[in-house]
């Protein structure tokens, strides 16, 4: 290369930062970085900062009041008990139905809208139809009775199973949304090729789709996971909000709202996405054991 | 799973919906033949192959492994081998797992399966890839581990389903050659699928050609080249002049006819009767320019496009009645040249029209009008 003459490394910048992908199509990323620093950055640092400001003590006593209560520090294991479940549960269920469904077949779309049906609910709507289906007096507990399968009713809301009910009614349709959209990403000929070299369907699962789905898996529990770990709505409406569904974010809620100290609600809510960073990370950790690339799928 | 000394397809039919795919195939396929299942594409031949296989129910008809029926098992107890035309290697498993993935579905001792593996992976070449996952080989290498990964549990029929389509021209004729040499130092019976009239040519021991789901001629590669069944194999078989023509003398296995003015001597393929319509199939390679000697059916006629491919020139040229010809010739001739051209009787095939037979089809004079 000859040295640059005048006027020209000007160019040359510029087109060392395009072929680097800096040029001016990167405005268009502006609105969503205003929107992530104005929504998620900057209420994130207003709230780290503000949990190390209480309103008595050192910067870390609201952390150490938590954690020396035993009354709030178990709704950690409170939640994750409920959480951690549900999103196994919604994952595992969601597996063999999109199986089933990821070919093409009459009525698909019909099966597949019933399913994700749940999704437009809403929590109260989903709560206020637990009570009436799964309460003291609703028709399950009014089936049992008749055909005298139990002397008194079931108690299967107001308490851990409700919440956990709701979770699952709630989480089911992500967590199927997303497995199916995994699943048809994985050519389906490696399973034909698989079933020419003598693989039942057993094996065909097991050893080829299984393997290829489970990274899928993964980040559907995570987000499953996150889904039910904030828990709030329905462990007020069909839990036992004092009592054995009084979950994390309820914790943070009553510290906001009830007792109004701000910085040790904030607190929690560290403490809280922390839980769901290491269960994440676990997770994640795990998920790097798979092949991770290519499925040849049209996904 | 054993070998067998034949296998019988009985008037295998398949219908998607109200769409007939593959009608009322037979087939006999003897151990050890190598058979070309060829046809453009919609023709039904990857329709037979899954039927064969077993990854397509049939919708009537029966397939048999000498005295066993075998068409309602499913396609892990059929034994055959398959190799696919996206080759369907599995992504999360290394080359080696790839290939001894068979053996492992049969439960064979580990010791066997180990040295059956390294034989498989010696004979397609691959010693040095045996732990690199499909992704880190190229289209070629991929290829030989499908093949190697078919035929490693010693399958009594291998089915292959255009393994070539997705590889190069130059590779392809690499992987042409290896397929047929594998072919013969294993004795494997193998049903091929393909649209490259060429490649079914130099591979098969015999071919069967397939339109809209009916065969239309089963015979050796020589007798499928020099003598078409019908128009539409000769078409298939690189007959690239087809030309609309009328009977005008019938002599026996000779027919002269009239097509665009011209007045051509062939040989009559199937019955025909005297002013009956007819295609008139020509090889490009058959049409003489200025030969000498060769008097009959000539043709003068102009030049009009010519491509350079090699060692010869493949050439438009129309006559002067309007007859659109394709040749392919050694000498050296330019756009706008008047040439004689020649066609020996005996390579001037005369088929019987049919209803398909329209003009867009045909290298017409009709064309000639505008």
């Amino acid at each position: 290369m000859s040295g640059p003459g005048p006027g020209r490394p000007l160019t040359h910048w510029r087109h060392r930062l395009a072929e680097r992908g800096v040029d001016r199509q990167l405005w268009l990323l502006v609105p969503a970085l205003v929107f992530v620093i104005a929504l998620f950055l900057y209420p994130f640092f207003y709230g780290l900062t503000l949990s190390f400001q209480p309103t008595t003590g050192g910067p870390f006593s609201d952390y150490v009041r938590f954690f020396s209560d035993s009354y709030e520090r178990g709704t950690i294991w409170i939640t994750l008990r409920i959480a951690l479940p549900a999103a196994l549960l919604n994952v595992l269920a969601a597996v063999p139905i999109a199986y089933r469904m990821r070919g093409r077949f009459r009525g698909k779309r019909l099966v597949t809208t019933l399913l994700v049906v749940p999704i437009t609910l809403g929590t109260v709507l989903t709560a206020q139809g637990l009570l009436n289906f799964l309460g003291p007096t609703g028709w399950f507990n009014r089936i049992l009775l008749a055909s005298n399968l139990v002397d008194e009713p079931v108690r299967l809301t107001h308490n851990y199973w409700g919440v956990f009910f709701s979770l699952v009614i709630t989480g089911f349709p992500f967590a199927f949304l997303l497995v199916l959209s995994y699943l048809s990403g994985i050519d389906p000929t490696l399973e034909r090729a698989a079933a020419t070299l003598g693989a039942d369907w057993r094996r065909r699962f097991t050893r080829i789709t299984l393997p290829l789905l489970m990274p899928g898996l993964a980040t559907t529990f995570c987000l499953t996971f996150v889904l039910a770990f904030s828990v709030f709505p329905s462990a007020v409406l069909v839990g036992n909000p004092a009592g054995e569904t009084r979950v994390i974010s309820l914790a943070a809620y009553q510290a906001a709202y009830e007792q109004y100290d701000y910085p040790y609600a904030s607190a929690i809510a560290m403490i809280m996405g922390f839980v769901e960073l290491v269960i994440i990370a676990v997770v994640l950790a795990a998920r790097g054991r798979f092949y991770t690339g290519s499925t040849g799928g049209k996904g | 799973m054993s070998a067998f000394t034949q296998l019988r397809l009985d008037g295998v039919s398949r219908r998607f919906g109200g769409q007939a795919a593959l009608t009322e195939l037979d087939l006999t396929i003897e151990a050890g033949e190598f058979i070309a299942l060829l046809g453009p594409s919609g023709c039904g031949k990857s329709t037979a192959l899954n039927c064969l296989a077993g990854l397509l129910p049939l919708t009537a008809g029966s397939i048999w492994q000498d005295e066993r029926r075998i068409d309602t098992l499913p396609p892990e107890r059929r034994g055959f081998g398959m190799v696919f035309q996206s080759y369907a290697l599995f992504p999360h498993l290394t080359v080696r797992a790839n290939i001894a993935f068979g053996l492992r579905m049969r439960r064979l001792p580990k010791e066997e399966t180990r040295r059956r593996t390294e034989e498989a992976v010696r004979l397609v070449r691959l010693e040095d890839h045996v732990d690199k996952l499909p992704g880190q080989l190229s289209g070629g290498q991929q290829q030989r581990v499908a093949i190697a990964r078919a035929v490693v549990f010693e399958p009594s029929l291998v089915l292959m389903d255009e393994p070539l389509s997705n590889l190069d021209a130059k590779l392809r004729l690499e992987m042409r050659t290896e397929i047929r040499r594998l072919h013969q130092s294993l004795g494997l019976t193998t049903v091929y699928v393909t649209h490259d009239q060429e490649e079914a040519l130099s591979l098969a021991d015999r071919l069967v050609v397939l339109r809209e789901g009916r065969v239309q001629q089963i015979g050796s590669p020589r007798e499928l080249h020099t003598r078409p069944a019908n128009w539409h194999v000769a078409d298939f078989m690189g007959y690239r002049n087809l030309w609309r023509g009328r009977v005008e003398q019938l002599d026996g296995a000779r027919a002269t006819v009239e097509s665009s003015g011209h007045r051509l001597l062939g040989e009559v393929v199937g019955g025909l009767q005297t002013r009956a319509e007819v295609v008139v199939a020509v090889r490009p390679e058959d049409i003489r320019v200025d030969g000498p000697g060769e008097t009959r059916n000539a043709m003068s006629a102009t030049v009009e496009v010519v491509e350079y491919q090699g060692r010869e020139l493949a050439a438009e040229a129309r006559t002067d009645t309007g007859l659109l010809l394709h040749l392919r010739t050694e000498q050296r001739i330019a756009p706008g040249d008047q040439v004689k051209l020649a066609v020996d009787p005996r390579r001037l095939l005369v088929y019987p029209a049919d209803a398909s037979a329209q003009p867009d089809r045909l290298t017409d004079a009709s064309a000639a009008t505008r």
